[in-house]
């Protein structure tokens, strides 16, 4: 019951935060890492319907839902509830957060393409007034910051800015607050030195599909919800006797680690 | 020092269709052949369980590795390039296989007005129908002449497919029937049908049935998998270099292919190529190897970028309009074809589109070429009306109507309603060559090694984009006859500039072939005039890009390049053609 209650808009524990405030394991009105554990698996509890009650017992929580890139908890929190905001859970099914979409980001910033690393990375790059004049979903490519230290500093900006504009943290911020600081940062409106706020919206945008609708190996795309959602099959060995049907024929989904099993 | 190992008969650059043709074709002729490739050894191996969107589609790894290498783009000479500096923007081949293994497999002829394409607009329209800046010029060879070829490569690959309605004369059918169809497929060609176009099915490089070629190769069926375009397939299903030509080569004992080797330089002596430079990427070590043969299958980029800082052939100057290499660039650009037209979104009908394979679809040919009378029209040449069932992956495609917010909560409702309720018809156009748009070395990026970059300077005139706007009115009014409840189209606007992206990987141009070597690099062998030893192959040696999709004349090209280069071996060299004066320039 209390499950439920705890599942807000917000996304966030409120009793569990206020249970740590109250024993002071909270200090400097930054939370301790513990109160992430209670936020990602009180969310996944009560949309599973039990299901994966075990994952609740911190003992047992997929290993992978630990941070490698994101030191400061404070950031992560703020790109959960950013995702959660484009992605959001609704009758369809789960958003951002359920699906893993934050620790999704965090594995892949912490890897190759978190410093760009297949990219040419030979200067000069383009400075930011003529950053503007890209296309969105380019404009990270050409700044000489790299996609990890883009996100750290778009993730404080909006934190930032939530704090100097309502006075509350981001992930703390009502649906309307943070979707007013999403819209400014859609359309440009924050001020960043890496690159224009768009570009680093297109970025986020652009990550947080892609964990949304991964393979679970990288893992995102939690329970192959987002598959389930977008009825999309997978890695399917073969369509050659479906795809003539003039139905449309539904089908589980096949992750690679089923897939590769067989194999 | 660069280490000189023993001469062989030909060495060759690139291991893709136009590198592994010509490897088949000598060493089973009993010619020693050495390929040197930059990236990685693979075979069909490497593909099983290769179903990973996030791997392949959107991380791109079989492409192009730009931290070693890459392009630089502007849109006019006045400006500053700048790098193409993540995948997204450039899907170029790179490992063994080249390109020639990520691909769809849409095995398309081009028209026999491609090849005579000067002459017959003005037999047609009188020359001042051809504008200004527009450097067309005929091939130096005709469709019929090419003929043969083209049969040679559908055997090899294993094209599925039905004859074109309206094509032209073909010495044989395709080797395999078409592909399955589906209802959505059906949707298209009934709408083409209706209003009076001549639809028919996209031939395919995938297997419509398990297919042995000519060379005793064994191609499987296709899965109808629809991890196709950008992935190599899981089953050894699509006609591809790895599971045709390069096994064909390797089982004379006559073949070496040497990866990870990086060519870096053709070493010549002004009049014959004597050998290709290349480094071992793992080690270091510089070589030489030596051939009576050098072949350059390296793809538009590395061919020009080879020939210039070599030294070999006059650079083009787009100032006098004077020299050769880098001249007629062309492409299949993304935002003026291929990926423009009109997208439908239905609301009652459902499809299935997580299945599908890479060149499964249907095409319109009415306006293809010269195929309509452009008289009337503002423009030179044309494009074809098609529609994929290439698969929908998730990942790459969140579709939603014009005026949908970007994110929250309607945003993902429906994206998702409309994941399966959505269709494409896309607008692919020729594009025509002018003095503007060109290939040269960039003054200031330089590759892993300390080489300039190659740089695109890609200009768009008048005539291509009225062109690809034509082409959008007719997926508009194709995709209404279909029944979509919402069309958005893809546009384009006039003001339309390049978008930086090699994003097609149809490029062309550079090392063009002709009669004169006035006014082209290679002869129709692929020979180059000014070094009779040395065979620039693939689209870099197009003088201009048609609406078709350019492999399958690579592949034709390649064939007839063999034919010369064994000519070549088995006479006294010399030029395989006469060279002409024309007064095509
Ligand atoms: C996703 C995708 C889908 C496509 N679908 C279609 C389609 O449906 N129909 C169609 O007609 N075309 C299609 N194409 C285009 C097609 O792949 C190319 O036209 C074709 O591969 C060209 O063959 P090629 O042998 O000239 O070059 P490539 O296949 O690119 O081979 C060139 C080889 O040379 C190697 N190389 C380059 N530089 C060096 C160097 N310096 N040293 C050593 N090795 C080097 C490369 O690594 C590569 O292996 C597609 C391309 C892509 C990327
Ligand atoms: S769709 Fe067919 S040809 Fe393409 S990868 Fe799958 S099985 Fe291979």
């Amino acid at each position: 019951m209390t499950e439920k209650n705890n599942s807000t808009q917000n996304g966030h524990d409120p009793s569990r935060r206020n249970f740590l405030k109250n024993t002071g394991l909270v200090v400097g009105g930054v939370a301790g890492g513990s109160l992430l554990g209670g936020f990602f698996t009180n969310q996944s509890r009560s949309n599973d319907e039990g299901k994966e009650n075990t994952e609740t017992d911190s003992k047992n929580a997929h290993p992978a839902r630990a941070r490698m890139f994101f030191g400061r908890y404070e950031d992560f929190i703020v790109l959960a509830h950013a995702a959660e905001l484009i992605f959001p859970k609704d009758d369809n099914g789960p958003g951002a957060i359920e699906l893993d979409v934050p620790y999704y980001i965090d594995k892949q910033l912490a890897g190759t393409w978190g410093v760009n690393g297949d990219d040419y990375r030979q200067g000069p790059y383009t400075e930011l007034e003529k950053l503007k004049k890209l296309k969105d979903d380019d404009k990270a490519n050409h700044t000489r910051s790299n996609r990890g230290k883009i996100f750290l500093e778009g993730l404080r900006k909006m934190n930032a800015e939530s704090k100097k504009r309502f006075d509350i943290s981001f992930d703390e911020a009502s649906e309307e607050q943070k979707s007013e600081i999403m819209s400014d940062l859609e359309n440009g409106k924050l001020e960043m030195k890496s690159i224009p706020s768009e570009g680093f919206f297109a970025l986020l945008k652009q990550a947080t599909l892609e964990g949304a609708f991964c393979d679970p190996l990288y893992g995102g795309n939690k329970n192959m919800a987002g598959w389930h959602m977008k009825e999309f099959g997978g890695a399917q060995m073969s369509y050659a006797n479906v795809i003539e049907s003039e139905e449309f024929v539904k089908m589980e989904p096949v992750s690679l680690t089923e897939y590769q099993r067989n194999k | 020092m660069a280490k000189e190992l023993k001469k062989v008969d030909a060495v060759i650059v690139g291991t893709g269709w136009a590198g592994g043709i010509t490897a088949a074709e000598l060493t089973k002729k009993g010619y020693k052949v050495v390929s040197l490739e930059r990236g990685k050894e693979q075979s069909r191996e490497d593909f099983i369980g290769a179903k990973d969107e996030l791997k392949y589609s959107i991380r791109y790894d079989m492409m192009q590795d730009l931290s070693k290498d890459t392009v630089t783009t502007r849109t006019s000479m006045d400006e500053t390039a700048r790098p193409v500096r993540n995948n997204s923007h450039a899907r170029i081949g790179n490992d063994m296989g080249g390109a020639s293994v990520h691909w769809n497999g849409v095995s398309l002829r081009w028209l026999p007005y491609d090849f005579e394409i000067r002459s017959k607009t003005i037999e047609r329209y009188g020359e001042s129908k051809i504008p200004e800046n527009c450097t067309i010029q005929d091939w130096g060879i005709t469709y019929d002449e090419l003929e043969p070829y083209y049969d040679k490569f559908e055997k090899t690959a294993g094209v599925s497919g039905e004859v074109n309605p309206l094509g032209h004369k073909r010495s044989d059918g395709y080797p395999n029937p078409p592909l399955k169809t589906t209802p959505s497929i059906e949707l298209f060609k009934k709408a083409a049908t209706n209003l009076g176009y001549h639809p028919y099915r996209l031939p395919a490089a995938n297997m419509s049935q398990q297919y042995t070629n000519p060379d005793g190769e064994t191609i499987n069926a296709c899965m109808y998998c629809a991890f196709c375009e950008e992935y190599g397939c899981d089953f050894g299903a699509k006609g591809d270099p790895i599971v045709t030509v390069l096994e064909t080569a390797k089982k004379t004992g006559n073949f070496e292919i040497r990866n990870e080797s990086t060519v870096t330089e053709v070493i010549h002596d002004g009049t014959k190529a004597i050998g290709l430079k290349y480094i071992d990427n793992i080690t270091g070590q510089e070589f030489i190897q030596p051939a009576d043969i050098v072949v350059l299958a390296g793809f538009v980029f590395t061919n020009n970028k080879l020939l210039l800082k070599s030294k070999i052939g006059k650079p083009y100057n787009p100032e006098t309009g004077e020299g050769i290499i880098g001249k007629n660039f062309t492409g299949h650009f993304s935002n003026i074809s291929t990926y423009i037209g009109a997208r439908g979104f239905f609301n009652d009908e459902k499809w299935n589109l997580s299945m599908g394979t890479g060149a499964l679809g249907a095409t319109v040919d009415d306006f293809s070429g010269d195929n309509m009378d452009h008289t009337d029209l503002d423009f030179l040449h044309g494009y074809e009306i098609r529609y994929y069932h290439l698969g929908q992956r998730p990942i790459d495609n969140n579709h939603v109507p014009e005026g949908t917010p970007a994110w929250g909560k309607e945003y993902k409702e429906k994206n998702l309603f409309y994941h399966n309720r959505n269709l494409i018809i896309r607008a692919k156009t020729g594009f025509l060559p002018n003095r503007y748009t060109y290939l040269d070395l960039d003054p200031t990026y330089k590759d892993e090694l300390g080489d300039p970059l190659i740089r695109a300077t890609v200009h768009y005139e008048e005539q291509d984009i009225k062109r690809a706007q034509h082409g959008v009115e007719r997926c508009k009014e194709i995709m209404t006859e279909m029944g979509a409840d919402i069309v958005d189209l893809i546009d384009v606007p006039d003001d339309v500039k390049f978008d930086h992206k090699f994003y097609t990987n149809h490029f062309l141009g550079g090392a063009i072939m002709g009669k004169d070597p006035a006014t082209s690099a290679v002869n129709t062998y692929s020979q180059m005039w000014d070094m009779e030893n040395l065979f620039v192959l693939g689209g870099s040696s197009f003088p201009h890009n048609s609406n078709h999709d350019p492999t399958e004349t690579i592949g034709a090209f390649a064939y007839r390049a063999s034919e010369g280069m064994i000519t070549y071996l088995e006479g006294d060299g010399g030029l395989l053609v006469e060279a002409k004066q024309t007064s095509n320039a």
